[in-house]
């Protein structure tokens, strides 16, 4: 691969699995905590799957760029300005409200992402991991949406704890969307889709769902943001800090 | 199956499943390639899931188990075409009923649809009054279901 073709695969593939591994690791948080034995079975399984995600693209970002030899040096030993996630995912989980609307959020995106990957992309691998992601993202897009209905439309309580979380989560949304040269390049190449092209049908989604749940989605700006050049919001820190531990602590273990 | 490979496919097809290990990686349809490259054999598995914890203990038993004949492996992770549940076969099918898991449904009913209702049979009592519990069980693959007849829950193979 040309160097200019092999710096944007590898900054393109760390966003992505930068995105599942920093999700993956939020929703974790919930194992032995979530409001029921079958959510506490379900979010760990879903964070399982995306921290899979966030494996198997790392393991393609390192035949990639060699300075980095396995895919534990890029999840576990980068330096806080090197992780590429949106601040959507690092924010703290808040209530059971709060992650389910995150998780209903990110995996819609994610879903229609994939599709386009899966239509189109220039990187045979990732074209071909994308038909797998495509159909566990939706999954997860699924389970996510029917929480929020439930919640949305349940008692008086549960409408005003989704309401707060849409307000919580929309200053983080204008990023999701975002496109930048990065993505511009990345969408010239061939090799990922833009943000924006992917609103359209995700809004049509999200508008549905939210509204099944007697709620309403705002309007999305661009707002906070950082997380693509490597700028995070306080919340990152301690997450790394928990998140890094084993391998700072005891460098190079492995299970 | 390429010629020459047919020793590791009679060893390999009889491994087992580290979650399900009433069944082996040939119901299962995981294994989808055997072939040569120069001195190695070449085997390409289809993970059930991306993130399945069992992969890599599934790639490390294919490795002893061929180190064993003197042959050397190389396993590749293929996600195109995702494996899918039709993958799993009849008789595999068969014992996950026995052990109390309802098998997944042919994927033509195309129960990844968010309005599908496509009937799952209770593995204890056959019968087809059942409900869904939740959408995850106690793997990425399974789904819980219980039974409205017997009451007894149950796990239900995803469909994928």
């Amino acid at each position: 691969m040309k160097s200019k073709t092999a710096d944007m695969v590898f900054e393109g593939l760390l966003r992505i699995a930068d995105d599942n591994l920093i999700l993956g690791h939020r929703t974790s948080e919930w194992c032995g905590h979530a409001p029921t034995l079958e959510e506490d079975l379900a979010l760990p399984n879903i964070a399982l799957d995306l921290i899979g995600h966030a494996q198997t693209l790392y393991c393609l970002a390192c035949e990639i760029d060699t300075r980095y030899k396995n895919e534990d040096q890029l999840a576990f030993l980068r330096l806080e300005h090197e992780y590429k996630n949106l601040l959507l995912v690092e924010q703290e989980n808040g209530d059971f409200g709060n992650t389910v609307l995150r998780l209903f959020y990110f995996s819609t995106f994610m879903k229609y992402f994939w599709r386009k990957v899966k239509i189109k992309c220039c990187f045979k691998k990732l074209k071909e991991f994308s038909e797998k992601a495509f159909l566990e993202t939706s999954y997860h897009s699924k389970y996510a949406s029917q929480w929020v209905v439930t919640l949305g439309d349940g008692t008086d309580e549960s409408n005003v704890k989704m309401s707060d979380a849409i307000v919580n989560l929309e200053p983080f949304l204008g990023e999701l969307f975002n496109n930048d040269d990065f993505t511009e390049m990345c969408s010239q190449n061939d090799f990922l889709p833009e943000p924006n092209s992917i609103f359209e049908g995700w809004k049509g989604e999200v508008d549905t769902i939210l509204q099944k749940g007697n709620l309403d989605l705002p309007e999305i700006t661009l707002k906070k943001r950082g997380g693509r050049k490597g700028e995070h919001s306080e919340a990152f820190g301690y997450l790394l800090s928990d998140l890094q531990y084993m391998q700072r602590a005891y460098p190079n273990s492995s299970w | 199956m390429e010629k020459g490979t047919e020793k590791a496919w009679d060893v390999l097809k009889d491994l087992t499943d580290p979650e399900l290990p009433f069944l082996t990686l040939d119901d299962l349809g995981v294994i989808r390639e055997i072939r040569r490259k120069d001195k190695n054999h070449v085997v390409t598995i289809a993970p059930t899931y991306i993130g399945c914890p069992a992969i890599s203990v599934i790639e490390e038993k294919i490795a002893n188990e061929l180190k064993k004949l003197g042959i050397s492996a190389i396993i590749e992770k293929s996600f195109s075409p995702p494996w899918s549940s039709d993958w799993i076969s009849e008789n595999g099918r068969k014992k996950m009923e026995e052990f109390g898991i309802s098998p997944p449904h042919p994927k033509e009913t195309k129960s990844f649809s968010r309005s599908s209702a496509k009937a799952v049979k209770c593995p204890q009592c056959t019968s087809y009054k059942t409900e869904k519990v939740s959408e995850f069980g106690s793997t990425a693959c399974k789904s819980l279901y219980r039974c409205l007849d017997c009451k007894e829950p149950f796990d239900h193979f995803k469909c994928v």
